[in-house]
């Protein structure tokens, strides 16, 4: 019953993941990309909710998880005579050998998770700007060494020649699944554990909840949610650095995310859709588009100032979010209007 | 030793400076300024211009500060008074987009090439001979600078009425108020001070770096903001001192580690400071028995 009646909470992200993909699917072939890149930053932004959404503390260090299974997952799925030529200083074990794109998925996912757990071990004792700047020391390190340490990565050059299987449906798929697992953790007796440390982490310890085991809790699910997306990342664009899953994209998915609501999973899937939506929409009519018999030429670089003014102004205008944090519900049906004076 | 002492006081100096610069508006507002690296960018390239157009050197400096300044005016007005009060990750990521929109703006007008300032070219010449011959005239300033900043600061604010006051919301906001203390009026002046602090580490880090792009002092203010947090946000002295050690440690890893481990100098330095959080989280420098920070 209580299931029945969250449904609503999942269906209607999904559903607007489900148009994203429809309008791709008959979009001219050249736009295309802009919908795979949405989908794929859906499951970006999922996987930082399902930490910083429900535990309330803000972490820096996710874009970490993604980064290394973006960088698994490409890495694994290039062919190995071609592994041997450009990177020949890899570890034997990632050098020669190869696996599928599904397969490829999956281990990202793990080693996010693994990453994740080991990370979150002691740093999830924190609270505050003292995790906030912990989990980015995390996100440091591992650019830094992603960027030099050759045995495991490219290092400072572009990772080149990983199969696009990120295709539509893929996308769709990848992105549907980001949202299920959140709606479900959600749902769990976990998720309410995390969220009641979020509203009252005393009085949540005084009922017996360990502030600690639920945060790490989420925080591996996250992990895995971001390696997974990062792979879905990977397979999308066919090319990676080290850069590209490094600051930009922290402050662009944070944005999304705290545009969207922090506080829903609705609002990461729409703060997500949007931004990215916008992003994309500016970066075209850089080159020049019509839009209602209106040409629309912009200077090039215009869509990074513009982005940034729509940023701040939506914050401004409403700081909790387009959403305000709410996930969404159905209207409910009265049989019998109850007017309630509300003593506030 | 020598250049490696005096490099790592002078990085501490400046990392100082912007340490009370973030810390100051911190107090106040209870908002972490991520875009102030951006008031340094564009400090520094209102001294690049100035080169550029060959303004007296006085001019340009005039105009940096002016400029530094009134962009801070202009983000307290436009962003941080309508968002007083918000939860810290909204202002934190409010002052994000700015941070971008402002490097977007440097980026789609001055493109990503880098500009040449000039400013006191003496002050790249060594001290003297011997082994003075490695220590730049501008260590020496940069830490005269901070020396002279931060006395100066100090006795604004534990001598003058306005310094108490500020002070006072510091420490608490909402009781500050009741008991008479002007809310823009310590806000505004915790915002300009910061600007004058920025400007002044636009013309010190452009002296030492006459190359300006649209991601000057970008890492500085990283490096900064996370040594702020480690020294423990709550007390400006405390801040300050963070920011120092921040600038000392890195400074030193950089001088001295052997060039095979010199490319892994971030990974040093943050896994200090993910140790140094665990062990305090509190803050490094902050009393035994202070609660960590905690934004109400």
């Amino acid at each position: 019953m209580r299931l029945a009646s969250r449904l609503p909470e999942l269906l209607f992200p999904a559903l607007l993941v489900g148009v994203t993909a429809l309008l791709g699917s008959v979009t001219a072939q050249s736009n295309e990309i802009h919908f795979r890149t949405a989908l794929v930053d859906v499951a970006i932004v999922v996987g930082l909710y399902v930490f910083i959404g429900n535990s309330g503390v803000l972490s820096f260090g996710q874009i970490s998880f993604v980064a290394v299974g973006a960088f698994l997952a490409g890495e694994l799925t290039i062919s190995t005579a071609v592994k041997r030529g450009i990177m020949p200083d890899l570890f034997p074990i990632l050098r020669d050998h190869s696996v599928g794109n599904v397969e490829s998925l999956l281990l990202a996912a793990g080693l996010g998770a693994v990453f994740a757990f080991l990370v979150g071990l002691p740093l999830m004792r924190l609270s505050g700007l003292a995790a906030g700047i912990a989990t980015f020391a995390v996100l440091g390190i591992t650019h830094n060494v992603l960027f030099n340490y050759t045995r495991i990565g490219p290092g400072a050059t572009a990772l080149t020649n990983i199969p696009e299987t990120t295709s539509l449906v893929q996308g769709m798929v990848g992105a549907l699944i980001a949202i299920a697992a959140p709606w479900l953790y959600q749902l769990s007796r976990f998720g309410r554990m995390l969220r009641a440390t979020r509203e009252d982490p005393a009085a949540a310890q005084a009922v017996g909840v360990s502030i600690h085991r639920q945060r790490l809790l989420a925080f591996t699910l996250s992990g895995a949610l971001c390696g997974f997306a990062g792979a879905l990342f990977v397979h999308q664009a066919g090319t990676i650095t080290t850069e590209d899953v490094y600051l930009n994209l922290t402050f662009l998915t944070l944005a999304m995310l705290v545009v969207g609501g922090v506080g829903s999973l609705l609002g990461a899937v729409v703060g997500a859709l949007l931004i990215s939506g916008l992003n994309s929409f500016l970066t075209t009519a850089e080159s020049g588009v019509h839009v209602f018999g209106l040409k629309i030429d912009l200077t090039d670089g215009t869509h990074l100032v513009v982005l940034g003014v729509v940023m701040a102004l939506v914050l401004v205008v409403r700081p909790s979010g387009l959403t305000g944090g709410r996930e969404f519900r159905l209207p409910r049906i009265r049989w019998r209007r109850q007017t309630v004076e509300a003593g506030t | 030793m020598l250049q490696t002492a005096f490099n790592a006081l002078a990085l501490g100096s400046v990392y100082a400076l912007m340490a009370v610069g973030i810390g100051l508006v911190f107090g106040v507002l209870r908002l972490v300024n991520f875009a102030y690296g951006q008031l340094i960018m564009a400090g520094a390239y209102t001294l690049a211009i100035g080169s550029e157009h060959n303004w007296p050197q006085w001019a340009s400096i005039l105009a940096c500060f002016g400029v530094v300044i009134a962009l801070s005016l202009l983000m307290e007005i436009g962003l941080f008074r309508p968002l007083r009060g918000a939860s810290p990750a909204t202002m934190l990521v409010a002052t994000f987009a700015v941070a971008f929109l402002l490097q977007s703006i440097a980026l789609l007008k001055f493109g990503p090439l880098v500009k040449t300032a000039s400013i006191f070219p003496g002050l790249f010449d060594p001290i003297g001979h011997g082994q003075f011959e490695t220590v730049r005239k501008i260590t020496i300033v940069a830490i005269a600078c901070a020396v002279v900043a931060l006395g100066a600061l100090t006795l604004l604010l534990g001598k003058t009425t306005i310094g108490l006051h500020m002070r006072a919301a510091s420490m608490d906001f909402r009781t500050a108020r009741f008991i008479g203390v002007r809310a823009n009026e310590v806000v505004t002046l915790a915002v300009v001070l910061s600007g004058i602090l920025a400007a002044a580490v636009s013309v010190i880090l452009v002296v030492e770096d006459p190359f300006v792009e649209p991601q000057f002092a970008l890492r500085d203010t990283i490096i900064v903001l996370v040594g702020v947090v480690v020294g423990g946000l709550d007390r400006l002295w405390t801040a300050t001192l963070g920011g120092f050690a921040i600038g000392v440690v890195t400074s030193v890893f950089t001088d001295e580690l052997s060039s095979a481990h010199a490319v892994y100098v971030d990974s040093f330095v943050f896994g200090l400071v993910i140790l140094v959080l665990l062990l305090r989280p509190e803050g490094l420098f902050a009393p035994f028995g202070a609660r960590p920070v905690e934004r109400a």
